[in-house]
């Protein structure tokens, strides 16, 4: 077709002005699904690692706030598991800058005396087949490599390569160190969290 | 000031565009047999991708985050670039028609260069400040340059070399590109503070 | 019948990766395992088509001085429907593309065939472009990722084929994603010419 300026502006106005139209329908449509899909996905992890719970822990979310100030600095939930009002565990999501490729969260589950009951990863950008295998790794029964049934506040949770008590997975140190250090900022999280809410349930 | 060596070091060596990320693989193949047009596309790469950038971050801040429409990102994104693209064209012809010379034929073929695209939301994915992106994309594009130089000084050398007939053009050149690729797994857990 | 043999045709003859040489960033990037490599080919392919209805919808509308910036609207509308349907119904597997998806927006394939067939054909025909050349988009991603997968952890679409201790990891890896490409490129050619 023969290009003037006025049908240039025109169509491409046009084209434009229905492409707009179209993802803003199209966004109205998925919001929706989008913010229930990522919900979900939290409520789920939250279920699957903390213990048998009763109460809605979104509800109850405790933002810890670790290293403050510092380029370390890390925003960590803490969600209470509580069994007819008694605190049985929690969830704990933290996370660690220092994997191989970045950023890895991961949601922690913790049983009310500090053992670990359960994780899962959330997110991260580790190497598939090396640094990936944190999924599955420190839940294997094979030599010392699970955390589950560990508790950080007796077990020494680094790897055995720094005079720690786990395995870590083969060539992926640094993953396995950062998957520790989120652990561990985790468990400090949690330790803070029920003080606090002792603390909470006495003044009731 | 360490943050910064962190991210060019990263950047350039550890995480580099095309041998760790994948991005930019097309001009990467296709403007890598001769070394000076290797040298003209880098330096075209990392003056657009600079000012993409440096374009695309400030759009993001506001102009799409405050009218709450971040998911036309992309288009927007992509049509910014490729207007730039233009604009520069015409601009550099008019201005610095020796620099024209050297780079020109090579911006048309930058729109479609998904490094440019990948650094830009890259750089908002990972919530990097507006100095952060600036120095990010100017060594990724360094990065992509020292990557597209090396390339094309062993493909001089392979187009002398005898070659299988099935072997010869792209795929002996993706093999070259896999052991390069091998030697910057080297540069990988290097990390700076 | 012709229709489909058109598009089993165009699938082959101007199969983008193996033929064109066409989108080698996502071929690279996405086909760490068979299933990743397919997602991907599907997710193109489906944009692919819903473009080159568009533009050849278009194509007596738009002036030529402007067919560029249009067609690059057009795309990048479609990528961007796909990622919110994606990050609405399949979450997960929008992790695993993650920035590959906005990237399709730059994949030469989709601009290519805007410009080479949908802007010159009938709407019917270039559906059947569109999905010819991304069927052979799809499955040569596929193949590209399950030899990786396969080598690299002794399965194909998380199914064990041998012992995954024998598997070299570098295949999963980028250096072996430039090599088994290579390769593959090389066997393609070596067929074209025993032909």
């Amino acid at each position: 077709m023969q290009s003037s300026l006025k049908n240039m502006v025109l169509s491409l106005g046009l084209i434009t002005i229905v492409a707009a139209l179209l993802l803003g329908g199209v966004y109205v449509l998925t919001a929706d699904t989008i913010a229930k899909a990522e919900l979900k996905a939290q409520i789920d992890a939250i279920g699957e690692v903390a213990p048998e719970f009763d109460n809605n822990p979104l509800e109850e979310v405790y933002i810890h706030k670790a290293n403050a100030g510092t380029k370390d600095s890390l925003t960590i939930e803490v969600y209470p598991a509580r069994m007819g009002g008694k605190l049985v565990g929690a969830a704990v999501k933290s996370s660690s800058m220092n994997g191989f490729s970045g950023e890895i969260t991961i949601m922690y589950g913790f049983k009310a005396d500090g053992t670990v009951n359960n994780y899962k990863v959330l997110k991260h950008a580790e190497t598939a087949g090396l640094g990936s295998k944190m999924q599955e790794w420190f839940r294997s029964l094979k030599g010392n490599q699970s955390v589950l049934g560990l508790n950080p506040s007796k077990d020494n949770m680094t790897v055995s390569k720094d005079g720690g008590a786990v395995d870590a997975i083969t060539a992926a140190t640094i993953t396995s160190r950062a998957f520790l250090e989120a652990l561990n900022s985790a468990f400090e999280a949690y330790c803070a969290v029920t003080e606090k809410d002792k603390e909470g349930q006495n003044n009731e | 000031m360490l943050a910064y060596i962190s991210i060019i070091i990263t950047a350039i060596f550890v995480n580099n565009i095309v041998f760790a990320q994948f991005l930019g693989i097309c001009p990467f193949l296709g403007v890598s047999k001769r070394l000076s047009s290797a040298v003209g596309m880098g330096m075209a790469v990392t003056f657009v991708m600079a000012i993409a950038t440096a374009v695309t971050y400030i759009l993001q801040m506001y102009v799409l985050d405050p009218l709450g429409v971040s998911f036309l990102q992309t288009i927007a994104f992509i049509l910014v670039i490729a207007a730039l693209v233009q604009v520069l064209e015409i601009i550099m012809k008019k201005t610095m028609p020796v620099l024209y010379q050297a780079l020109g034929v090579f911006l048309p073929l930058i729109t479609t260069n998904c490094a440019v695209l990948g650094v830009a939301i890259q750089v908002i994915q990972k919530n990097m400040t507006l100095a952060e992106s600036l120095v990010y994309s100017v060594s990724t594009a360094l990065g992509f340059t020292l990557a597209l130089i090396i390339f094309a000084g062993i493909r001089e050398q392979l187009a002398l070399s005898k070659v299988p007939a099935a072997m010869k053009g792209t795929p002996i050149a993706l093999i070259t590109a896999g052991i390069l690729a091998m030697a910057f797994m080297g540069f990988a857990g290097i990390k700076i503070a | 019948m012709n229709k489909l043999k058109f598009i089993l045709e165009s699938a082959i003859k101007n199969n983008p990766i193996f033929v064109l040489l066409l989108g080698m960033c996502p071929t690279l990037g996405t086909t760490s395992s068979a299933i990743n490599g397919m997602s991907m080919g599907l997710a193109t392919m489906g944009v692919l088509i819903c473009s080159n209805v568009a533009i050849s919808m278009l194509r007596n509308v738009v002036p030529d001085k402007v067919r560029i910036p249009a067609f690059i609207v057009v795309i990048a509308s479609f990528v961007t429907v796909l990622q919110m349907l994606l990050q609405a119904y399949l979450p997960a597997l929008y992790e695993t593309l993650g920035i590959f998806i906005p990237l399709i927006v730059v994949n030469c394939i989709l601009l290519g065939r805007a410009e080479a067939y949908a802007s010159k054909n009938g709407v019917v025909d270039s559906f059947c472009d569109g999905a010819g050349v991304g069927l052979g988009f799809t499955v040569s991603l596929t193949i590209l990722g399950s030899v990786r997968e396969l080598l690299g952890t002794g399965r194909i679409f998380d199914i064990p084929v041998y012992n995954e201790e024998y598997g070299s990891l570098v295949f999963i890896l980028a250096p072996g994603a430039f090599i088994v490409l290579g390769l593959l490129i090389a066997v393609v050619n070596k067929l074209k010419t025993v032909k």
